[in-house]
């Protein structure tokens, strides 16, 4: 009787019944707090980008106090709604605007305001996405009131080879962007670019240039392409708030040798 | 009057077991030392190697997988008498694969950070050959409470192998323990942090210091 296929068939039947039961009624009853851990693991990379967070610090309440977050579109304007419903930045899925043409998509800016004078903003967090060697990468760049310096780079990926690519989410590959420039000596928006080879020596290296990664060029030239077509879809914005601050270099110095 | 004498021939034929006898408690021992799953039997080793960098995410895993098979032996045992012969292994598995997915849900919920370098490998409690291994060849024979102390048993023998690996991984490698710095704490500034600890390697060499250890002093030979 236990060896029929009827009893077989009825036998796993209820098993998956009471099986999937189960993980829906867990899914579900763990929907809420998910959530809550989600928006509060964006609002930690946000503020990592630009300031160090101690883990006893309130995140959510520096985050409120701080952070003024909108959203723009490729021309540097700000959208308010979309179809009518309110767009929220935190709300924006940026790895779903991905899928869409650059002209239609949503950009998240998410100014970072001074501590005494909320009307200033200290820097500018811009949402970026891209594709790794395996698999998608985003982060978060902050760029200083000058438009031009990065104050800080956080990124995080979901298949990158841990110790090799993966490596992108570790404090000390993120410091390299730190203080770097996105426009070069003639005003040229040329981003910043990890360069293939790792020294480990950063003096070496220019204002638009960071050491590489060793085993994970891919990796890194992903990052490279991330964030320079973000770069390029945030300039209509960066320009509109930043006016001409931006001004050429001093011409570069040619010396016959 | 009449309750007493309706009582006498309820006196079982055979006495029941004390709650901790000692074939019991073997149950729990055994795997901890003489019949380790991962030091003696050489299971489970993949995931002693990747979740063992620090102590903090090992601990979760640790308890993840002890409930992981303390339930999944308790269930397989309960309904071990309904499940037939021929679809047995799909089942063990699919109960497994149930509760490592709640656990990965309740993880993502309440501990969110440590889920987020986890949930890979706690995917994998579902492979572990540690739990499909107990339910085949314990579960499926014998009785809901003694399934769950052997359960328990093989769980914590687990646990402490992958504990011991990444304390000493932790220490040597991040010179910490838990992410507190120990090496600065009691002064010794300049402490230099081995890499080799870091990586996977370190933890192979860790886990074949412990088997030498423990096989020299148990005498255990393979066959």
């Amino acid at each position: 009787m236990r060896q029929s296929n009827t009893y077989i068939l009825i036998f796993s039947a209820i098993l998956t019944i009471l099986l999937g039961g189960m993980l829906s009624f867990a899914a579900i009853g763990l929907r809420p707090m998910q959530e809550k851990q989600v928006a509060l693991d964006t609002q930690k990379k946000i503020l990592a980008a630009v300031m160090e967070l101690k883990p006893t610090d309130d995140v959510p309440a520096i985050y409120n106090q701080r952070i003024k977050s909108i959203v723009v579109n490729i021309k540097g304007e700000e959208v308010k709604e979309v179809d009518g419903a309110p767009v929220i930045a935190e709300a924006v899925s940026i790895g779903q605007q991905f899928k869409l043409p650059p002209e239609q998509r949503l950009f998240p800016v998410f100014q970072f305001l001074n501590q005494e004078d909320t009307s200033k903003v200290e820097a500018y967090i811009l949402s970026v996405y891209g594709n790794g060697l395996w698999d998608k990468i985003w982060g978060y760049i902050a760029l200083k009131s000058d438009m031009e310096t990065i104050q800080g780079a956080i990124f995080d990926h979901a298949g990158e080879t841990p110790g090799l690519g993966a490596r992108i989410t570790s404090v000390e590959v993120q410091e390299r962007f730190k203080n770097k420039k996105i426009y070069d000596d003639l005003g040229e928006l040329v981003a910043v670019k990890m360069l293939k080879g790792e020294t480990g020596d950063p003096s070496i290296y220019g204002d638009n240039e960071v050491d590489g990664l060793s085993g994970a060029t891919m990796t890194a030239v992903g990052v490279n392409k991330m964030i320079s077509n973000y770069l390029t879809y945030y300039q209509a914005y960066l320009k509109k708030v930043g006016g001409d601050l931006k001004k050429p270099g001093p011409a570069k110095q040619y010396t016959d040798v | 009057m009449s309750t007493e004498v309706a009582e006498k021939p309820e006196v079982k034929k055979k006495e029941s077991e004390a709650l901790l006898s000692k074939r019991r408690k073997k149950l729990v021992s055994d795997p901890l030392n003489d019949d380790n799953p991962v030091t003696v039997q050489v299971l489970g080793i993949c995931s002693a190697l990747a979740v063992t960098t620090v102590l903090s995410p090992t601990l979760i895993m640790a308890v993840s997988v002890v409930f992981v098979i303390i339930f999944s032996n308790l269930i397989i045992s309960l309904i071990r008498n309904l499940v037939p012969g021929r679809v047995r292994i799909i089942v063990q598995l699919a109960v497994v694969a149930t509760l490592v997915t709640i656990v990965d849900q309740v993880l993502k919920a309440y501990f969110y950070d440590a889920w987020k370098t986890l949930t890979v490998f706690v995917g994998l409690i579902i492979t572990n050959c540690i739990v499909m291994g107990r339910l085949e060849a314990y579960a499926m024979g014998n009785k809901p409470y003694d399934s769950v102390l052997d359960g328990l048993g093989s769980g914590l023998g687990y646990a402490w192998i992958i504990l011991a690996v990444a304390f000493f991984r932790e220490l040597f490698g991040a010179g910490a323990l838990f992410g507190f710095p120990v090496f600065e704490a009691i002064g010794l500034e300049n402490f230099r942090n081995n890499g080799l600890m870091v990586s996977p390697v370190g933890a192979f060499m860790i886990l074949g210091i412990i088997i030498w250890v423990q096989r020299s002093v148990t005498g255990h030979v393979e066959r």
